[in-house]
């Protein structure tokens, strides 16, 4: 008999222990001390990736035949602003993209030279923080060629990018470092699959940084600041989906 | 001395194996509950490298029991879906997962665990002894007799599953599944057939787990849960008085 009451006992016990560890953890994830914690995750695997493995090793590029039938687009598929829609009516021929910041010769790049720069074309895929992947051919040039005509100081640690789409009324902006940005796979998108890069997949000009998440790699590109810190930045975490919904920065996991 | 109705204790658990069974514990819990999080911002699952809304997934959440979703649901960290916060959870707590296990597996070389209690014996898999020890199972008989510290047949077949397939398979396929890692290590997409493959494998792995996370504490319980409780926590296990053989 008494083994029969410490089975259900036990078994009580332990549904209420999960309950108690389930609300605990939320509990957790709201303590701004214990969340530090738990935040220090990012910084964890980031240190182990960048100090195990090789810091200039490249994505797995795909044949032609192993692309996404249809790659998806996401996040802002249209930015819908007056200013962006003229300069989609009149083919980006307005368009500048702006390179400042920590550099030491300023630059406002029409698409015309975008495009004439030495490019690169590498079959990729892409993954969502969602969990999808789609793979497609990006082509573009190199961020660091882009940096280094800027001439970008020795004192810049960060590179922002600062979008024509519209987060709450204000511009989405993400950052890499400088490994990521002069990583020889890092380039500046005008073509996806072969076709001038559409307005869903980030018109006229799209981030890739092939080893991070979906988010980081950012559409509608307006300006690129070298900084030497993200203090600055909107809330100081260095991206829209950083300050506002506690994604991690380092998005290479 | 010899007094056939005391209990005779031994020493079951050694420190290391109690400290990582607990920290497994605790660890297995949040990987569930934060994964079932991160399953949720896109619940279908494919094979291959690429897989997306328009590409055909073997499986998705709407094909799914409602009770299972329930239950999902109940479990999910955090209760409300916040996919940033489970993925700080599950990617802090994969690395507790991952050097808990490569300790546990270190010091149980060192100490010997793996090669006392693990090791399975070309004999132990003959269809006989495992008939024997399947028939002994439905019997609610545990525990040789003869040797009643000792793991029977199918308890070390499940924890070697657990300990050398299931747990790195979680591990390596969570590795796949990170866009830096595949730069680092591209050896991981060629061994489970790209990140979606990846994806899918550690769900199933993930299931494996649950699995045996089940039976585990049903045959905890049916052998005597506090007595298998404490061993687990003191180490100290009472050797439970075996009922006559000659019934059968």
């Amino acid at each position: 008999m008494s083994s029969i009451i410490t089975r259900r006992t036990l078994v009580t016990g332990a549904a209420v222990g999960a309950g108690v560890l389930l609300t605990g953890c939320d509990k957790i994830a709201a303590n701004p001390e214990a969340r530090k914690i738990l935040f220090m995750g990012e910084d964890m695997n980031r240190g182990l990736q960048r100090a195990l493995t090789n810091r200039n090793a490249l994505v797995p590029e795909f044949s032609p035949a192993q692309m996404s039938p249809i790659f998806r687009s996401n996040g802002t598929r249209d930015p819908g602003t007056p200013d962006y829609t003229a300069m989609v009516a009149n083919n980006f021929a307005d368009y500048r993209l702006q390179v400042g910041g920590l550099v030491g010769r300023p630059l406002s790049v029409t698409l015309p030279q975008l495009r004439q720069m030495p490019s690169r074309a590498q079959i990729t895929r892409h993954d969502c923080v969602e969990g999808w992947s789609a793979i497609g051919k990006w082509q573009g040039p190199k961020l660091g060629a882009l940096l280094n005509a800027a001439q970008i100081r020795d004192s810049a640690r960060y590179v922002v990018f600062t979008c024509a789409d519209l987060y709450g009324g204000t511009p989405y902006y993400e950052s890499v470092d400088l490994v990521d940005a002069f990583h020889p796979q890092t380039i500046l998108a005008w073509a996806l699959n072969d076709q001038v890069l559409d307005v869903a997949h980030g018109a006229p000009v799209r981030l890739r940084v092939e080893r991070q998440l979906g988010y980081k790699h950012a559409k509608y590109v307006m300006r690129i600041d070298a900084v030497d810190s993200l203090a600055g930045i909107g809330k100081g975490k260095g991206g829209y989906w950083e300050d506002n919904v506690d994604y991690d920065w380092y998005a290479g996991i | 001395m010899n007094d056939p109705t005391a209990p005779m204790i031994i020493k079951r658990h050694r420190m290391a194996t109690r400290v990582w069974h607990w920290v497994t514990v605790v660890t297995m819990f949040i990987m569930i509950g934060s994964g079932i999080g991160i399953l949720k911002a896109h619940p279908r699952l494919y094979w291959g490298a690429y897989g997306a809304n328009f590409d055909s997934a073997w499986t998705t959440l709407d094909q799914w029991p409602s009770w299972l979703v329930t239950l999902l649901n109940l479990l999910t960290i955090p209760a409300s879906y916040n996919l940033a916060i489970s993925r700080r959870w599950h990617l802090l707590f994969a690395l507790v997962l991952a050097f808990a296990l490569l300790g546990f597996m270190i010091v149980s070389l060192i100490n010997k665990h793996f090669q006392r209690d693990l090791r399975v014996r070309a004999a132990e898999l003959s269809p006989r002894e495992v008939a024997h020890d399947v028939k002994e199972h439905l019997a609610f008989r545990f525990h040789d007799p003869k040797r009643p510290g000792a793991y029977n047949i199918l308890q070390k077949l499940s924890y070697v599953v657990t300990i050398f397939v299931l747990i790195p398979v979680m591990i390596l396929t969570g590795l796949t599944m990170s866009p830096g890692m595949d730069a680092a290590w591209p050896w991981l997409l060629d061994v489970f057939g790209g990140r979606q493959s990846a994806r899918s494998i550690h769900f199933i792995a993930a299931t494996g787990l649950v699995l045996f996370i089940i039976v585990h504490l049903a045959l905890v319980i049916l052998a005597g849960a506090w007595n298998e409780l404490r061993s687990m926590i003191t180490g100290r296990w009472h050797v439970p008085p075996h009922a006559p053989e000659d019934a059968a």
